[in-house]
């Protein structure tokens, strides 16, 4: 089993990186790997709770991040700096994360064996 | 691991989110409008000398030269080829395209 990172940096609507993330995310998972997901700058955005987005005419995806963990998807990371800097705290998640400083994130990215990066 | 980085340092939070998450001893290859970073002049050019101290630099030379700023780059970077890009990403474990 090798272990696969997938690093978000890239706020949910503006781009398709987010959702297409999320798919290549639940693709991995299907083939039993060990799948940890990163949020960084932007990419924090993604899980923002209260999302609407009928008027914008796109599909609200944010749902599915809660459903990760029925794919057992259960590892979801967030930069500490990413989310003070955009004035938000662990309680604007729609999803548990952990929260990491800087030097844990560093750390836990160089130890994957493969890096997505969205 | 060799971080890529392809956005200008001007456009993107990339190259400076990369250099924040990046080891000692891990590479960097700047590409495409990240080469803009390894010039002399921009104000990228302090952390790209800071990088240079602790992690292996590299500038993808034609894309230097397709913009016309291969002779202002940074001491400390390797200009590399695009046969050169290939050894890096043989040479190093894992590869991470910061988009």
């Amino acid at each position: 089993m090798k272990k696969f990172m997938f690093v978000n940096r890239k706020a949910p609507y503006g781009t398709i990186y987010a959702l297409e993330s999320l798919e290549v995310v639940l693709i991995t998972a299907s083939f039993d790997q060990d799948v940890s997901l990163v949020f960084l700058d932007d990419g924090v955005y993604e899980l923002v709770k209260g999302q609407q987005t009928k008027d914008i005419g796109i599909k609200n995806f944010s749902p599915s991040y809660r459903a990760l963990e029925g794919y057992d998807v259960e590892k979801l990371y967030v930069d500490k700096q990413s989310l003070e800097q955009r004035g938000l705290n662990e309680s604007d998640l729609l999803v548990p994360v952990e929260v990491l400083d800087t030097k844990a994130m560093a750390a836990l990215m160089a130890e994957q064996d493969v890096v997505l990066s969205f | 691991m060799l971080n890529i980085v392809n956005k200008s340092p001007f456009q993107s939070t990339s190259l400076e989110t990369c250099l924040r998450m990046a080891q000692p001893g891990q590479g960097l290859l700047l590409i495409e409008d990240a080469i803009y970073a390894a010039t002399k002049g921009s104000s990228a050019e302090a952390a790209i000398r800071t990088a240079c101290s602790t992690l292996k630099v590299y500038a993808l030379q034609p894309d230097m030269d397709a913009r016309g700023v291969s002779a202002k780059v940074i001491e400390g970077v390797a200009l590399v080829d695009y046969g050169g890009f290939v050894d890096l990403v043989a040479q190093y474990s894992t590869t991470n395209s910061w988009l």
